[in-house]
């Protein structure tokens, strides 16, 4: 049989091709561009519901059994695609909406900062070894040694209380950046981790070594020939980084150190809905039906990319 | 090995002096008024003033920490010289002005709820995990392993808030087959402490199991391969034998460690478990702290979770040693 002429194939193209035949992976990549979309929307939905996540609806309130919302599943209608909020009436769909905007990109910039930080230090530490690696090593396993909820959560008026002694408004302003660098700082030391053994093992390669004996710079050396080759295990390593982080940041507001009212977020929906989760379970389904998936479907498509990196990983 | 040992513990008790180094004047250097924190919200401007004195807030870092460790050794008085001195007797971890009582104090009434949840969960997650691993491992492909590695792929996506209340409200709210969640002594009210204990075992079990499930099957699958398995079989043991005495042996090397990890982290305070059941343990400790900002108490929840997690790790690493004859110590 005559086939087409063979063509070389490079290793990313043949990891692409990997991942799309992978249907788990499709499934998965669906499902989070879905709540992105959802997310980068929610704009749009409030001009279609003629309202907004903060307002309040006391008219779909019942005044004779407390503050319950009138209906069937927490006051599921047309109006209210998933229901209103308890004592309050805000719409839990906006709410839902905006709370992935928040969730995603605290998630998102802390990935992105852990990342940064973890793969400069670990270059770093790799490449020069000795003293800078000791020190390194040592700060990273100090830090591994933090219970990280526990001082996260005891960080946090800390540092805000430092904050507004310099003067910067209280609240969300100054929450969120605080919240991300939080989650980077005990994010880091795992991705650093990795990428310094690969460093170290790619360090004394022929093809390090040559680019060393015409005179390229240590700069040179560690940005332009170990990195490029570090794309694999960074990108595997984000991947599965991210859900972590979207579970953290929702934890970490949960317990009331995170993103306050009325910003929405879904921690901060399900700490809201703890004290009505008997009456109005369906307030506490929501929020944390979506977190579910958001990180099953990022769990998923994390294995699905490791899978195509490394042909020799099987499931 | 003894040499190994005493080298581990000295590297641990020194990364623990620098945690607690850190989180010592983290606390203290950084907020405007440690003092106006300590107090509390109701608080008078003669009790901050009582309060700077007895933090010996008008010492410099390097002094408040040296008596900190001191007192850790020794114990300390607080306001001594005074009619209103605090005797916190070694291993003193510091005074809570809020609760008026030793931080050490506050740690161990707390300890017994956390240890109940934690030895209770990490029983059940290894019962749950490892057996349905071992079966999935032997039965790869088929129904049964599909079946319950997606469980576990599941559960692992799952949030222990989330799960602890939809459970609450199942098997509390709407079925009353158990009590609401919280802590009685085990040793005076047994099958109560039973009955509360249940939802938080089951939810953490339920999350954490599917970790080890998944490391199991892989682990197992993995061994089943090795030329020494292929030895065991060919000297004529029985199927049972070398799944048992060779392959689960040598995938349990990795779970030995995560567990140790895993518990120590728990025994620090379970702290999301603790906050949703209302349980009054270290995490919980912790949090009330927190909230209303009681510094003492929260530098000694963080130094003794800290503790925990420095421990299981070296607990962990000597293990290691024992269980992998690959593995040798420098």
């Amino acid at each position: 049989m005559i086939g087409a002429p063979i063509q070389g194939r490079s290793p990313a193209r043949m990891a692409w091709d990997r991942i799309k035949k992978d249907r788990t992976a499709k499934i998965s990549a669906i499902t989070v561009a879905f709540i992105f979309l959802l997310a980068l929307a929610s704009p749009i939905f409030t001009w279609i519901l003629h309202t907004t996540p903060d307002q309040f609806h006391p008219e779909t309130l019942d005044p004779s059994f407390g503050t319950n919302p009138v209906g069937k599943l927490g006051g599921i209608s047309a109006q209210h695609w998933f229901g209103v909020e308890p004592r309050t009436g805000r719409d839990v769909f906006l709410r839902f909406a905006y709370g992935a905007r928040t969730s995603l990109s605290i998630a998102l910039s802390a990935t992105a900062l852990a990342t940064l930080i973890g793969v400069l230090v670990g270059l770093v530490s790799g490449f020069f070894g000795k003293t800078v690696d000791l020190v390194l090593t040592r700060t990273m396993e100090i830090i591994l040694a933090f219970p990280s909820i526990l001082f996260a959560l005891a960080v946090t008026p800390v540092l805000e209380n430092l904050l507004e002694s310099w003067g910067v408004p209280t609240g969300n302003a100054t929450r969120i950046p605080v919240m991300i660098v939080v989650l980077s700082m005990f994010g880091w030391p795992y991705i650093a981790r990795i990428v310094r053994g690969q460093v170290i093992s790619l360090r004394e390669k022929e093809f390090v070594e040559a680019a060393r004996s015409i005179g390229a710079s240590r700069t040179h050396l560690v940005f332009k020939e170990i990195l490029p080759n570090l794309w694999a295990p960074i990108l595997v390593t984000v991947a599965l980084n991210i859900p972590t982080m979207i579970t953290s940041e929702a934890a970490l507001t949960f317990l009331g150190a995170g993103v306050i009212d009325p910003t929405s977020d879904w921690g901060a929906m399900l700490l809201a809905s703890v004290p009505f989760y008997s009456v109005d379970p369906m307030y506490t389904f929501i929020p944390g039906f979506g977190l579910f998936i958001l990180v099953l479907a990022f769990n998923l498509l994390g294995d699905s990319v490791r899978d195509a990196l490394d042909p020799r990983s099987s499931r | 090995m003894l040499k190994y040992t005493l080298r581990r513990i000295v590297s641990g008790t020194l990364v623990l002096g620098i945690v607690s180094a850190i989180v010592f004047s983290i606390f203290y250097i950084l907020p405007a008024d440690p003092a106006r924190l300590a107090c509390g919200k109701s608080c008078t401007p003669e009790l901050v003033q009582r309060i700077q004195v007895a933090l010996e807030l008008d010492q410099p870092l390097a002094v408040q920490y040296g008596r900190f460790i001191k007192g850790i050794f020794v114990g300390r008085t607080y306001l001594a010289n005074t009619d209103a001195a605090r005797t916190c007797s070694a291993p003193c971890l510091g005074y809570s002005y809020q609760t008026d009582l030793p931080v050490r104090q506050l740690l161990m009434d707390r300890l017994p709820a956390t240890l109940s949840i934690a030895v209770g969960a990490s029983i059940l997650w290894l019962l749950i995990g490892l057996s349905s691993g071992i079966i999935s491992a032997l039965r790869r492909g088929t129904w049964i392993d599909r079946t319950s590695q997606g469980f576990a792929l599941a559960a692992a996506s799952l949030q222990i808030y989330f799960v602890g209340l939809i459970l609450q409200f199942i098997f509390v709210d709407k079925l009353a087959w158990l009590p609401m969640p919280g802590y009685s002594s085990p040793f005076e009210y047994p099958l109560d402490w039973a009955k509360q204990m249940v939802l938080p075992w089951v939810t953490l079990a339920f999350l954490l199991s599917a970790i080890y499930s998944r490391l199991t099957r892989s682990g197992m699958i993995e061994t089943m391969g090795e030329d020494f398995v292929r030895t065991a079989r060919a000297k004529g043991l029985s199927s049972r034998d070398v799944n048992i005495k060779h392959v689960l042996r040598a995938a349990m090397t990795p779970i030995v460690t995560v567990f140790g990890l895993d518990l120590g982290s728990l025994l620090g305070g379970a702290v999301i478990t603790e906050y949703v059941f209302n349980i009054p343990g270290l995490g919980k400790l912790a949090t009330e702290a927190v909230s209303n900002l009681d510094l003492p108490v929260v530098t000694g929840t963080v130094l003794f979770a800290a503790f925990f997690i420095i421990t299981a790790n070296i607990v962990v690493d000597l293990l290691y040693s024992v269980l992998d004859p690959k593995v040798r110590l420098t």
